[in-house]
């Protein structure tokens, strides 16, 4: 064996551990948090700790309900807004605009997705809580008080506001992956649709939005896991304070991820604590995995079949 | 046939740049009514270019600019006022690949008629079957018709982009080298329809197959380079051609 | 005026609105932390670690997340570069173009780069207590290192996709080993594009709180040990805002506007270098 072909055999067994390491990594992070969380998941029934809303580790009681219906309040705000724009932005983009104000936007949406999460917790806090505390919350108290905008919470601290600052996070995914299969559509359907008279929303709208469904969809689900596991900007404008069941937009949120990032110093001195939240670690673990599973697996197949 | 018929397409002076590169210089010709019009040339010449300048689909690409004149019965399509969904819907167009929208048999035959805002359901139907007849299609999809379209084999899927070019009652129909990705058997069935439907309808076929040229076409034009270097009825074009580059093509000396 | 005239626009109405709303958003993230960010902002606060506790202490600046993030960043982007490189190269030149094996591998990469930050925290955690460590900066370089490996991963190869490959395939027939094609001929054809993913991985790197707030932990001192607690700017953030005193917010907001001037200085000069090194570069 010559040293050239040494070097390749060495190098290729590195890759080939590098590569494999990378794999393991998911099935170990499940693996770890599982049995970390394991000795809650042995002596409470597994129902009492995911639909009980009563959270007192003190006394030994360890109910997730509030947070899991805090992070699904959360999500659902933020895609009610996020969806729309980003979806419209990356038609936009892809299909109308001119190369300047792609060429301004495209910059816009990678910085965006670069910008620290905390960063995103003081624009939240400066900016977002203001405007719901001192304009949206009395408005809709004063018009619309029923459910979902009463709330007796005037702090501004809220569900809505972590929903904003979510919508905006969960920009740069949805509209990255959407503009992708939009325009990957092929050219000649454009054409084809277009030579029979069609405008051009008309094309769009009937064929290619058609064409790019799973894809878009896919960037959606994206969008759930993003806004799903987002901890720090969440944790600090979203009020976390349990109040019971949120029953308003208005109300403080307390959300999974937001339990983890608080609770970590106080964790190990009370028993099954730790346990109780590398479980909700474990369930956040599994419901991102589960969505980006889904996410890539519609678009890789798609990207094969070449759409 | 030899008698030389009212233009339905006319351009004058037509040029075609992409960025800095010339695609099409200075073209002025004519393109008779109910005739079918064989555009030939060497790959490269600027025939799919001169095509989609008819229905001004050229304008989609980037960086495209065009001067010179499109007269289509008479008007100058290239004129601000025009209303460009019209003049398509006065072309059909056929390309190379069949392109089947992502949607059912019936709804691609249907699609042009309902963007243009008819929905009546039996009258739809009434026009999915006249025109898949028209195609040749009608008997191999009646029973499947709101089956997906992408699982017809291709010769059926270009016929269906035909029938689906017709229901919106074009007058004239553009083909980008309509047969170039169909098997012979398939390549001679849309021959013969072409030789049904030019009692009805102009046809202009872009083609680089000059036997398919021969056996369809009344009338060429023979592009070069950019440059339109000859046109006329088929049988001078190929019998007694004017010109050397002309009859260097057709012998097959040039390609 | 048409029907479909009106319609189409109506949606190219809301599409503009769609676009703005999205580019005012960054404007207005950067314009807040910008405004606010600097008043606190002053030399001191740059060249001095915060005096009397990070919590309470009203004197002092931020010196030691500045330095901490800094060293942090750096650790954890070459960690996993020295995974990345190997992987992005095991893609695209030891694998099929189409093969099973790198189709299961990209799959992994992108599912991995989903998982939130705070699940690699706790999983940092849990390893932490399984080898009784305690917070410090080497635990912090590993989790965040692990965070950013698919991001840096990915975008590598993305980068090496769009080697032709023909290219390859030219060194290969000059007897050429794929170790000597990957490090003499494709590296170098792309190399600006793998600074850009280096760079902005290390920008993900520096920005991430959650993944650190149980493994680096916080200090008021500058990074001096491995196996030390360290300071970051996100954590300062998140912990001097977190204060009653608005003199120790001043040093949260001027936090924030180090970590965006870090974080936007990084991804334009990831801009600039792939346009410029593509220049040189086949296509």
């Amino acid at each position: 064996m010559t040293a050239r072909t040494f070097k390749e055999v060495c190098a290729h067994s590195l890759m080939r551990t590098v590569a494999g390491f990378v794999i393991s990594l998911a099935f170990l992070m499940a693996f770890g948090l599982y049995l970390r969380a394991r000795p809650i998941l042995v002596t409470k029934p597994l129902e009492e700790l995911l639909f009980h809303t009563v959270w007192n580790p003190s006394q030994g009681q360890f109910g997730l309900a509030n947070f899991i219906i805090s992070t699904i309040w959360v999500t659902a705000i933020a895609l009610i807004i996020a969806v729309p724009l980003s979806v419209f932005t990356a038609i936009y983009l892809s299909e109308y605009a001119p190369a300047k104000i792609r060429n301004i936007a495209r910059p816009v949406v990678d910085l965006l997705a670069g910008i620290s999460p905390v960063v995103y917790g003081v624009w939240g806090i400066l900016a977002i809580v203001p405007i719901v505390r001192d304009y949206l919350m009395p408005f809709f108290s004063e018009h619309l008080p029923f459910f979902p905008f009463a709330s007796d919470n005037y702090t501004g601290f809220c569900t809505l506001t972590a929903g904003i600052v979510l919508a905006v996070m969960t920009f740069p995914i949805i509209i990255s992956v959407t503009e992708e299969v939009v325009s990957r559509v092929p050219f000649e359907l454009r054409e084809a649709s277009l030579a029979l008279g069609a405008t051009k929303w008309q094309t769009i709208k009937l064929t290619v939005l058609k064409k790019a469904r799973p894809g878009i969809i896919a960037a959606i689900i994206l969008g759930v896991s993003r806004a799903f596991g987002e901890t720090m900007a969440v944790l600090m404008v979203a009020g976390c304070a349990i109040q019971g069941f949120p029953r308003s937009i208005f109300d403080p949120a307390y959300p999974l991820p937001a339990l983890i990032a608080n609770t970590y110093g106080e964790m190990m001195s009370v028993p099954l604590y730790d346990a109780a939240v590398l479980l909700a670690a474990f369930i956040l673990l599994l419901v991102t995995m589960l969505c980006n599973i889904a996410g890539w697996g519609i678009l890789l197949r798609t990207e094969r079949r070449g759409m | 046939m030899n008698t030389p018929a009212r233009p339905h397409i006319m351009t004058e002076h037509l040029t075609v740049h992409y960025g800095r590169q010339r695609v099409l210089q200075d073209i002025s010709l004519a393109i008779p009514d109910r005739q079918i019009t064989a555009i030939i040339g060497p790959s490269g010449c600027g025939k799919t270019t001169l095509l989609k300048s008819f229905n001004r689909l050229i304008e989609l690409q980037e960086n495209v600019r065009v001067s010179g004149k499109v007269l289509v019965d008479g008007e100058n399509i290239f004129d601000p006022q025009i209303d460009v969904t019209r003049l398509r819907k006065k072309m059909g167009l056929l390309l190379q690949r069949p392109q089947v929208l992502p949607m059912s048999i019936f709804d691609n035959v249907a699609y042009g008629r309902r963007i243009h805002g008819c929905k009546n359901r039996r009258l739809l139907g009434e026009i999915v079957e006249k025109y898949l007849t028209m195609a040749g299609l009608w008997d191999e999809v009646r029973d499947r018709l709101h089956g997906p379209a992408s699982q017809l084999s291709i010769g059926q899927q270009q016929r269906l982009c035909l029938a689906r070019a017709l229901a919106v009652e074009p007058e004239i129909i553009l083909c980008d080298e309509p047969t170039s990705a169909l098997d012979p058997a398939s390549t001679q069935h849309i021959e013969q329809i072409f030789m049904e439907l030019k009692k009805d309808y102009t046809i202009v076929i872009v083609t680089h197959i000059l036997r398919q040229a021969r056996r369809l076409a009344d009338h060429v034009l023979f592009l070069y380079l950019g440059e339109l270097v000859e046109h006329g009825p088929a049988h001078r074009i190929f019998d007694t051609p004017q010109q050397a580059r002309t009859r260097d093509y057709i012998l097959g000396i040039i390609s | 005026m048409d029907l479909r005239k009106i319609e189409e626009s109506v949606f190219k109405f809301l599409m503009l609105t769609s676009v703005v709303c999205v580019v005012g958003s960054l404007l207005f993230i950067l314009g807040t932390v910008f405004i606010k960010g600097w008043h606190a902002l002053s030399l001191d606060m740059l060249v001095k670690t915060p005096q009397g506790g990070y919590y309470l202490g009203k004197e002092g600046g931020i010196l030691n997340a500045i330095t901490g993030s800094i060293v942090l960043g750096i650790g954890a982007t070459l960690f996993a570069l020295v995974l990345s490189l190997p992987l992005a190269v095991y893609l695209n030149l030891y694998l099929r173009k189409n093969s099973r094996r790198a189709f299961i591998m990209r799959f992994f990469l992108d599912v991995l780069w989903g998982i939130p930050s705070i699940v690699y925290g706790a999983f940092g955690f849990t390893v932490m207590i399984f080898f009784k460590l305690q917070a410090s900066l080497l635990a912090a370089i590993i989790t965040v290192g692990l965070l950013i490996l698919p991001i840096m991963a990915r975008s590598m190869d993305e980068v090496l996709k769009t080697i032709p490959f023909e290219l390859t395939e030219a060194s290969f027939a000059m007897g050429a080993t794929r170790l000597e094609t990957a490090m003499q001929v494709v590296l170098k054809q792309v190399l600006g594009g793998l600074v850009t993913a280096v760079l902005i991985s290390f920008g993900r790197g520096i920005g991430d709180a959650a993944s650190v707030l149980f493994t680096a932990s916080f200090t008021d001192s500058l990074p001096y040990s491995l196996f030390k607690p360290v300071a970051t700017l996100p954590l300062a953030i998140f912990f001097q805002l977190g204060t009653p005193f608005p003199e120790v917010q001043e040093r949260g907001y001027a936090a924030a506007l180090v970590l965006a001037i870090l974080i936007l200085a990084v991804s334009i000069a990831g801009r600039l270098i792939s346009g410029k090194f593509t220049r040189h570069v086949l296509r």
